[in-house]
């Protein structure tokens, strides 16, 4: 049915409404790629059976990442006149024993995490409420409003809770001026790395003159470590939808794009469906809502080059051509694809457009700091306790992500950095745990916001080998058009591999640093441009261990295998003999079980004992 | 054969210049790889030069000009898995299989390859074989993981 009035609108949204809270009981799995990776497909297949089984009457749905992957996968069940409840860890075994709990009419709290208010019920259960949770307790959640909440096949539940109808709004009640205005006093800055402020670049288009302009949707989330743009399209992909075709409102497009990177095939799938539906609806395509205004968006898949994350390389791919930067001005806004005025934002950015015009520009700049305004989402991931993505306000500090949201270190090891902003970032030492997180604080200490990847790191962690990885990464990813760029990493890659494998002179730094600079000043697109910022920061902020590695041949995290030696405590042993059966090359040589011979020219240093070995007597020096 | 399945594909995209990409991926998806007589008759069909398309081709990682095996093994190598473990799954996979990444066994049941991010970080470290992905991987899991893949 195409939807050409208000009160349509509101029909799909109660029939949304219907499906989110029926008179039966609801159950949903997140069968995101990481709940699905955990197991959330075999517990959805649990659930089917033991229902049938139960001859219960349940609706069972999927939905998307609900943020805490490290209690995936997750599970939500949800009674008529009662709070959500959302599970933890529900394999198909637990799944099994929830569903059997439920069919005796009795919510399992004891397999449960917290329990989500609805409608102000307050439960008997000895159960935490969702804020209550520490990994929930300090977020705020706008980009993820929905994502583990609706089904993201399902239209009707995305306009259940406001979707599509801030796009209604903008259609039937602002100019294409105004909308910009909005947008451009909520303060939303571009969420994708470089932090534009978004009104700015969409003035930008809107007033490049031309009749034919394009938006885009950058999905190339390239950054390793950063994983909420995959989040969003595949619990969430409407919110894009609707943010594009508000943007192609005010800027006067009409053809939009998805450039969604190859990994990523599940929110492809999900896209695919959401921009059906919504043709079918009339919310995209000719006469959207029945109005003047006409707006298609299509899908363009990646190759797999980490620099099309880049907006011109970008659009050089949906071109069909290899993802070379070209030098700015012009600007995409300027001349962009096929040559016309384009837009280019990110997931995380268009997914903020709706809400924005719904609750207003005052709402939204009421949130954050005074140069950024809203919530970022992180991926906070590495050495941490509590893993998963977190939506929280712009000024809350490193040391409340890390240690009251995330749990702190793994193993209850020291912190040492964290990394944020990809390749194109730093890393931060614990003298900046206090740092309010905003654009501006994470610059000033050489790296950046970036797309959000918070990648924590313990003293097991060795920041030049970590310097490297990133180097090898970009050496990869270079498309070699420009000299500093192609050159300049692959050299400073050779200093750093020189370093880890206990090579290193003491005139390697001071070169290090001159060939930084100069990639760093000279390179013609960012890639090259920030290429340098993980070696500038570990080199600024953990020089000792650079130091160590090239005047003591020591590793101080115990990483780099050329300076590793691996020994048995015999007096912690316990006998197991597990490390004799798994060691590959025969290194541990024992009676029984009892290792009683270590032979070091035979290791191959692959830590495969390092695994098996509960009372921790594998030494690594 | 190969130019009725190649030709079905460029139909599909109106043999259209600017669809290269997509167009490549649909045959590689039927394929597993790209072969260079379909490579040719893309350019010849499309009108490019060869070179364009081999520039295509070998630029974007996802497209390979080799043939693979069965079981494409993709070990991310994100910074999240980097540091909790992926250098030595990958170690530990390309021993088993007697493999460097990027080639595939001489049964040509796998191929192995480092990937970037799969965007599973918070369940590192991270390996996906075909579709499926495998997460909160050790050495030892890694090993009986390809058990799973005839």
């Amino acid at each position: 049915m195409r939807i050409v009035d208000h009160t349509q609108l509101e029909e799909l949204a109660r029939e949304g409404t219907r499906s989110l809270c029926p008179d039966h009981t609801r159950i949903t799995v997140g069968t995101a790629s990481c709940g699905s990776a955990t197991g959330g497909r075999e517990a959805l297949a649990a659930v089917r059976e033991e229902v049938a089984t139960a001859g219960l009457a349940v609706d069972l749905r999927e939905t998307g990442c609900i943020g805490y992957c490290q209690v995936e996968p997750v599970l939500e069940v949800l009674r008529p006149g009662e709070p959500r409840v959302l599970f933890h860890h529900a394999d198909a075994h637990r799944a099994r024993l929830i569903v059997r709990a439920l069919a005796e009419g009795r919510m399992p709290t004891e397999l449960a995490l917290c329990w989500i208010p609805r409608n102000g019920e307050r439960p008997e259960w000895a159960l935490p409420r969702y804020d209550e949770v520490p990994f929930y307790s300090k977020q705020l959640k706008i980009v993820l409003r929905n994502s583990g909440v609706i089904d993201p096949d399902s239209l009707p539940e995305y306009a259940a809770r406001g979707g599509y109808h801030a796009l209604w709004r903008a259609l039937t009640e602002m100019t294409p001026e105004e909308v910009a205005d909005e947008v451009e006093k909520a303060g939303l800055r571009g969420r994708g790395g470089a932090g534009v402020p978004t009104g700015r670049k969409w003035r930008l288009c809107r007033d490049a003159p031309g009749d034919e302009k394009f938006v885009v949707c950058n999905a190339d989330e390239g950054d390793p470590g950063a994983y909420m743009d995959r989040a969003v399209l595949e619990g969430d992909p409407h919110s894009v939808l609707e943010g594009m075709a508000i943007g192609a409102y005010s800027m006067g497009s009409s053809q939009g794009y998805i450039y969604v990177r190859d990994e990523y095939p599940l929110a492809i799938q999900k896209l695919e469906r959401a921009i059906a539906d919504a043709r079918t609806a009339g919310l995209l395509g000719r006469s959207v809502f029945g109005s003047a205004f006409s707006f298609d968006v299509h899908l363009a898949r990646g190759g797999g080059a980490f620099v099309c994350g880049e907006e011109t390389s970008l659009l050089q791919s949906i071109e069909g051509k290899m993802g070379e930067p070209n030098q700015r001005p012009p600007f995409p806004a300027q001349r962009g694809l096929w040559g016309k005025p384009t837009n280019v934002n990110n997931v995380e950015t268009w997914a903020n457009v709706p809400e924005i015009v719904s609750r207003g520009s005052a709402w939204y700049a009421g949130i954050g700091t005074p140069s950024s305004k809203g919530t970022k989402v992180f991926s906070l991931v590495g050495k941490v306790q509590n893993t998963g993505l977190v939506e929280v306000p712009m000024g809350i500090t490193l040391r409340e992500i890390v240690f009251d949201i995330g749990g702190g270190i793994l193993g209850g090891k020291k912190f040492k950095a964290v990394q944020t902003g990809g390749p194109s970032g730093g890393c931060i030492p614990d003298r900046f745990l206090d740092l309010p997180v905003d654009y501006e604080e994470l610059n000033r200490t050489g790296s950046i916001m970036g797309s959000g990847g918070m990648i924590v790191m313990d003293e097991g962690t060795c920041m030049v080998d970590v310097a490297r990885y990133f180097l090898d990464f970009l050496r990869e990813e270079s498309c070699g058009k420009c000299v500093p760029c192609r050159e300049g990493i692959e050299r400073m890659l050779e200093i750093l591999e020189r370093i880890c494998n206990g090579e290193g002179r003491e005139e390697d730094l001071p070169l290090l640093e001159e060939l930084a600079t100069t990639t760093k000043d000279f390179s013609l697109c960012g890639l090259g441009g920030t290429a340098p910022n993980p070696v500038l920061t570990t080199l600024q902020y953990f020089r000792d261990e650079y130091d160590a590695h090239i005047r003591e041949h020591r590793c101080p995290a115990a990483v780099c295998k050329a300076l590793v030696h691996y020994s048995i405590d015999y007096a912690l042993c316990d006998d197991c003999g597990a490390c004799i059966k798994l060691c590959p090359s025969g290194a541990i040589v024992g009676e029984a079980k009892r290792p009683t011979e270590f032979i070091d020219e035979k290791c191959i240093k692959c830590g495969a004992c390092l695994e098996v070995c509960k009372p921790a007597a594998i030494r690594v020096q | 054969m190969a130019g009725a399945t190649v030709d079905t594909i460029l139909a599909r995209h109106g043999y259209e210049e600017h669809a290269l990409i997509a167009v490549l991926q649909e045959i590689q998806r039927e394929r597993n790889w790209l072969p260079p007589e379909d490579l040719a008759t893309v350019a010849r069909m499309l009108r490019v030069p060869a070179s364009r398309v081999y520039g295509i081709a070998s630029f974007y990682k996802a497209f390979s000009l080799v043939p693979r095996g069965r079981h494409v093994v993709q070990v991310c190598t994100g910074t999240a898995c980097h540091v909790r473990g992926a250098p030595q799954i990958l170690d530990r996979l390309g021993r088993d299989l007697e493999i460097q990444p990027g080639h595939t066994t001489n049964d040509m049941r796998f191929t192995l390859e480092k990937v970037r991010c799969l965007g599973c970080c918070s369940i590192a470290p991270v390996v996906r074989v075909g579709e499926h992905i495998h997460g909160r991987l050790t050495q030892v899991r890694a090993g009986s993981m390809l058990k799973k893949y005839p």
